[in-house]
C-alpha cells in the first residue's frame, strides 16, 4: 500500500506498465540466447511503434497494427541477422547504427501522424470476470498485451527448459562449433532466433503506441525502453523469470514515481521520473554483493548463499556476440 | 558399414595437410590410425564427419560415393566422431549434453538411456551436474555414450583414452571390441601403440599427410615406429634423483572444494629441485592441487606458501593458457610487456622468431595460437615460460603429444632449466610419472593416499593406491 492507493490498483498498474517491456526484453533474450546481440533494440521499438500506429490508424484494425509492428521489427532483425551472421560484420556496430537509423526514420516517417487520435487497445474483462473476487477483477482486467506477456513468459520457461528446439538454441549460443559438430546448423538457428526475437520486439513496440502510451509523437514515451530491456536481459541472467522480474521492478519504480509525485508536490517532478534509473543501479549493486561468496567458491552449499546465487547470479551465453564461421 | 577413402587431399592455404590418402576400414573391425603430431590423422577424420571439407578425392560408404558437407549429413548416415578436444557445452548439464544432436531419435527417454549406458560402461555421471565442473575425461565419456546412443555405425575415436583412467580403460576396451563384433566400424586415432595393438585389427600409419604403412594384426612395433617417425625414438634411461633443497612449496591443513571430492590434506612440503609426479584417477584431486599451488583457486581453509616465482601450464592449453586469436609474436610481447606504454613490434617479432627457432615450433610469428597443433602449443608455452621460475606446475605436460615431442618437453624441463627448479606435474600415464619423477604423490577421492620416493615404490603399488586398494576403500 502506498499512500491512499489500494494494493490491487498498484499491482494492476505495475502489470500494465511492465507488459510491453516484458515482451521486448524476452524477445531480445531469445536472440541473445542463440549468441547474437541485437543492439538495434531501442530504435526498433520506436520504429515498430510508429508503423503499428500508422497501420492501425489507416486500416482501423488493431490486429493489423500489431502484426505490422511485429513485421517491422522482424525486417530490422533480418538486416541485423544477415549482416552479423552471414557477413560476419560486428554485431555491435550493425546494431548501433541500425538503432539510430530506425529512431530517426520513425520520427521522420511518422511526423504526419503526430498527435492524432487513433485506435487504442483498451483493458478488457475476462470471460470469467464475474466469478472473480473484487481485487482480482481489478488486477486481471488488462489489455490483451498483458496476458500475452505472461503467456510468453510461461511459454519461454517451458521452451528453454524442456523443449528440444530450446535446448538446440541454447547450445548454439554456448558453443556453435560443437553444435555444428553435432549436426545442427548454427547459422540457421541463429537467424531464426533473431527473427523470432525481433518480431517480439516489434510487438512490444506496438504495445506502446497502441496501448500503454497510445498515439504517436516526438517524444513518444517509449524512448530509452530498448536500452533498459538490454540491461534487463543481462541482469536477468538470460533467464525468462528473472528478466520478467526485473521488468516488473522497473515498472514498479516508475509507478511509484508517479504516485509519490502526487504525495510530495514540492519535489521537482524530474526527480521521480529519473529515480527508477539510479534505483535500478542500486539494485544491481546489491545483487553483486549478495552473490560475492557464491561466485568465489563456484558452488555455495549454505542455504542463504545458495538461494542468493540462484536468484542473482548472472552468466552470459558463452559465445554471445561472437560471429561463427562454419568450416 | 565399409568406409573407403580414395586419394583424399586437403590444403590449408599453402600447407598441404593430406596428400592422396587412401585407406579402407572394413565393417565390424577396429582400424587404427597412427602417426606423430600434425601427421594429418585428425584432419582426415574431420573430413569423414563433414566437419572439414576436402580439397580432392572421394569417400565411399558401402561402395557408394557420398558427399558429406556437414556433420549433420554424416550423422544421418551414422557417422559419429569423438573429438580430441571435447566438443561440448560446458554450461549445460550432463543430460543436456547427452541429448543434443541425435536427429533420428527424438522420442526416446534420454535420462534412462544415459543411466543404462553409464552403468554398462562403468562411468559415473550425474545427469544434472554441469559439464563445466567435470574433467576432460568425464566429458569424453559423455560424448562416447552419446555416440553409442545415437546408433552410430561408423565410430571415430580421436585419442579416446586422454584422461580416462586405467580402470575405465579396462571397461572401455572390451566394450569397443563388442561394438565392433556387433558390426560397428571403428576408426581409432591414437599415439599409444600399446592401445592400438591391443584393440585394432588393422593399422594405417600416416606421416606428413601421406600413408606410409598399412598392416594387419599382429603388429610389429619397430616397424610401426619406423613408419611413424622415420627413425625409432630411444627410450632414455631414468635419470638419477636430483638433490633436494629448502622448501619451495609448503601447504598446511588444506581443505577445499572442487572436482568430485574436493581436497583435504594435512601438510605437504616440496623442496627445491624436486620433481614430483601426481598420480590418481581422473578427478581425484590432482587438478585442484595444482590450481591451489598456482594460486588459481583459494582453499576454504589452510595455508599455502610458495618460495620464489611459480608458473602453471594447464592441460587445456587453448582454454586456459594461450590466446586463441592472438599471434605468436604478440604472445611474446604480452609476456615481456613490463611497464612500457609502447609495443616494440619489430623487436617482438625477432623475439618470437628466436623463440620459434629455439623451441622448434612449427609456426610463424604471425600465425595465431590455434593454428598450432597440440605439441606446438606446448612448445610455445615452454618458450613463453620464464626459465628463471623456481616452481613449475604442469598439468599433463605431454597431453596430445607424440613420443618424440614428449621426450623433448621433458628434456627441456630437466636439462635446460636449472636443477634447482621444483617441478610438480600430473599425468594420466603412470609410466611417465614413474620415469620422470623423483617423488610420487597418489591422490584418491580428494586425499593423498601415497607419498613416496619413486625409487622406493613400483608400478603395482602406485596403481593399487590410485584405485584405492591400499586405503581400504572400495
Amino acid at each position: 500500500m502506498m499512500g491512499d492507493i489500494p494494493l490491487s490498483v498498484l499491482i494492476a498498474s505495475v502489470l500494465a506498465a511492465s507488459a510491453p517491456l516484458i515482451i521486448i526484453a524476452l524477445g531480445e533474450m531469445i536472440t541473445e540466447k542463440s549468441g547474437v546481440i541485437n543492439l538495434s533494440l531501442d530504435g526498433v521499438v520506436l520504429f515498430s511503434a510508429m508503423i503499428a500506429f500508422v497501420v492501425a490508424k489507416e486500416t482501423g484494425s488493431l490486429t493489423a497494427g500489431f502484426l505490422a509492428g511485429g513485421l517491422a521489427g522482424m525486417t530490422t532483425g533480418l538486416i541485423v541477422g544477415y549482416f552479423s551472421i552471414y557477413l560476419h560484420l560486428s554485431q555491435v556496430a550493425v546494431g548501433f547504427a541500425l538503432s539510430l537509423l530506425c529512431r530517426d526514420l520513425a520520427y521522420f516517417l511518422g511526423n504526419p501522424y503526430s498527435r492524432v487520435q487513433g485506435p487504442t487497445l483498451l483493458a478488457s474483462k475476462l470471460p470469467f470476470y464475474d466469478a472473480l473476487p473484487q481485487s482480482l477483477q481489478k488486477i486481471l482486467t488488462q489489455p490483451l498485451t498483458v496476458h500475452i506477456a505472461f503467456a510468453l513468459l510461461a511459454f519461454l520457461i517451458w521452451f528453454f527448459k524442456s523443449s528440444r528446439t530450446g535446448l538446440q538454441l541454447r547450445s548454439v549460443g554456448e558453443n556453435p562449433a560443437a553444435a555444428f559438430a553435432r549436426g545442427l546448423n548454427p547459422n540457421r538457428i541463429q537467424m531464426l532466433s533473431v527473427l523470432a526475437g525481433s518480431f517480439l520486439v516489434g510487438i512490444g513496440g506496438a504495445a506502446y503506441s497502441l496501448s500503454l502510451k497510445p498515439g504517436w509523437g516526438r517524444p513518444q514515451g517509449a524512448e530509452g525502453v530498448g536500452w533498459i530491456a538490454l540491461a534487463l536481459v543481462i541482469f536477468g541472467s538470460w533467464q525468462p523469470m528473472r528478466v520478467v522480474m526485473g521488468a516488473m521492478l522497473f515498472a514498479f519504480l516508475q509507478v511509484c514515481g508517479i504516485g509519490l509525485q502526487g504525495l510530495f508536490p514540492s519535489i521537482p517532478s524530474q526527480v521521480f521520473q529519473t529515480a527508477p534509473f539510479p534505483l535500478m543501479i542500486f539494485t544491481l549493486i546489491f545483487m553483486h554483493y549478495s552473490t560475492r561468496k557464491t561466485r568465489k567458491h563456484g558452488e555455495a552449499e549454505s542455504g542463504l548463499h545458495k538461494w542468493l546465487g540462484i536468484l542473482f547470479m548472472s552468466r552470459a551465453p558463452k559465445s554471445l556476440g561472437k560471429s561463427y564461421r562454419q568450416q | 558399414m565399409e568406409v573407403e577413402f580414395n586419394n583424399i587431399s586437403k590444403r590449408f592455404g599453402t600447407v598441404q595437410a593430406l596428400t592422396d590418402v587412401s585407406l579402407t576400414a572394413q565393417k565390424g573391425t577396429i582400424h587404427g590410425l597412427i602417426g606423430e603430431n600434425g601427421a594429418g590423422k585428425s584432419t582426415l577424420m574431420k573430413i569423414l564427419t563433414g566437419y572439414q571439407t576436402k580439397s580432392g578425392g572421394d569417400i565411399c560408404i558401402d561402395g557408394n560415393d557420398v558427399n558429406l558437407k556437414t556433420p549433420g549429413d554424416a550423422a544421418k548416415i551414422g557417422i559419429g566422431m569423438l573429438y580430441q578436444e571435447p566438443m561440448d557445452f560446458p554450461p549445460l548439464t550432463v543430460l543436456e549434453n547427452f541429448s543434443l544432436g541425435c536427429p533420428a531419435l527424438a522420442k526416446v527417454r534420454f535420462k534412462e538411456s544415459l543411466q543404462h549406458l553409464s552403468t554398462a560402461f562403468g562411468f559415473q555421471l550425474a545427469p544434472h551436474r554441469l559439464v563445466e565442473l567435470l574433467t576432460v575425461g568425464e566429458r569424453q565419456q559423455i560424448e562416447l555414450l552419446r555416440l553409442i546412443h545415437c546408433q552410430t555405425k561408423v565410430l571415430i575415436l580421436d585419442e579416446p583414452t586422454t584422461g580416462i583412467s586405467p580402470a575405465q580403460k579396462k571397461l572401455l576396451f572390451p566394450a569397443l571390441k563388442k561394438l565392433a563384433s556387433e558390426g560397428m566400424t571403428i576408426l581409432l586415432v591414437s599415439h599409444k601403440l600399446e592401445e592400438v595393438a591391443s584393440l585394432c585389427d588393422e593399422v594405417t600409419v600416416l606421416r606428413h599427410g601421406k600413408v606410409t604403412h598399412h598392416t594387419k594384426a599382429p603388429f610389429h612395433f619397430p616397424e610401426l615406429l619406423q613408419a611413424m617417425f622415420g627413425n625409432v625414438p630411444e627410450q632414455q634411461k631414468k635419470a638419477d634423483a636430483r638433490k633436494t633443497g629448502p622448501a619451495a612449496i609448503t601447504m598446511h591443513s588444506i581443505e577445499t572444494g572442487g572436482e568430485r571430492q574436493g581436497l583435504t590434506l594435512e601438510s605437504f612440503i616440496a623442496g627445491e629441485g624436486e620433481i614430483i609426479g601426481l598420480a590418481g584417477l581422473d578427478g581425484a584431486g590432482q587438478a585442484t592441487f595444482l590450481r591451489l599451488a598456482a594460486g588459481l583457486c583459494f582453499p576454504k581453509q589452510g595455508k599455502i606458501e610458495i618460495a620464489g616465482k611459480s608458473v602453471f601450464l594447464p592441460a587445456d592449453r587453448l582454454e586456459e593458457a594461450l590466446f586463441t586469436d592472438i599471434s605468436l609474436s604478440d604472445h611474446f610481447s604480452l609476456r615481456d610487456a613490463g611497464n612500457s606504454f609502447w609495443q616494440k613490434s619489430k623487436h617482438n617479432k625477432k623475439r618470437a622468431e628466436k623463440g620459434i627457432n629455439a623451441f622448434s615450433i612449427k609456426g610463424k610469428p604471425d600465425s595465431t595460437a590455434d593454428d598450432l597443433s597440440g605439441g606446438n602449443q606446448q612448445r610455445l608455452l615452454l618458450a613463453l615460460l620464464d626459465p628463471e621460475s623456481d616452481v613449475i606446475l604442469l598439468e599433463n605436460p605431454t597431453r596430445g603429444l607424440d613420443i618424440q615431442s614428449g621426450q623433448w618437453v621433458w628434456e627441456y624441463l630437466t636439462k635446460t632449466l636449472s636443477s634447482e627448479t621444483c617441478i610438480v606435474f600430473s599425468s594420466p600415464e603412470l609410466d611417465e610419472i614413474l620415469h620422470y619423477s623423483d617423488r610420487i604423490l597418489v591422490f584418491y577421492d580428494g586425499e593423498i593416499v601415497l607419498d613416496s620416493a619413486t625409487a622406493k615404490t613400483n608400478h603395482g603399488q602406485v596403481a593399487a593406491a590410485m584405485t584405492g586398494v591400499s586405503t581400504g576403500k572400495e
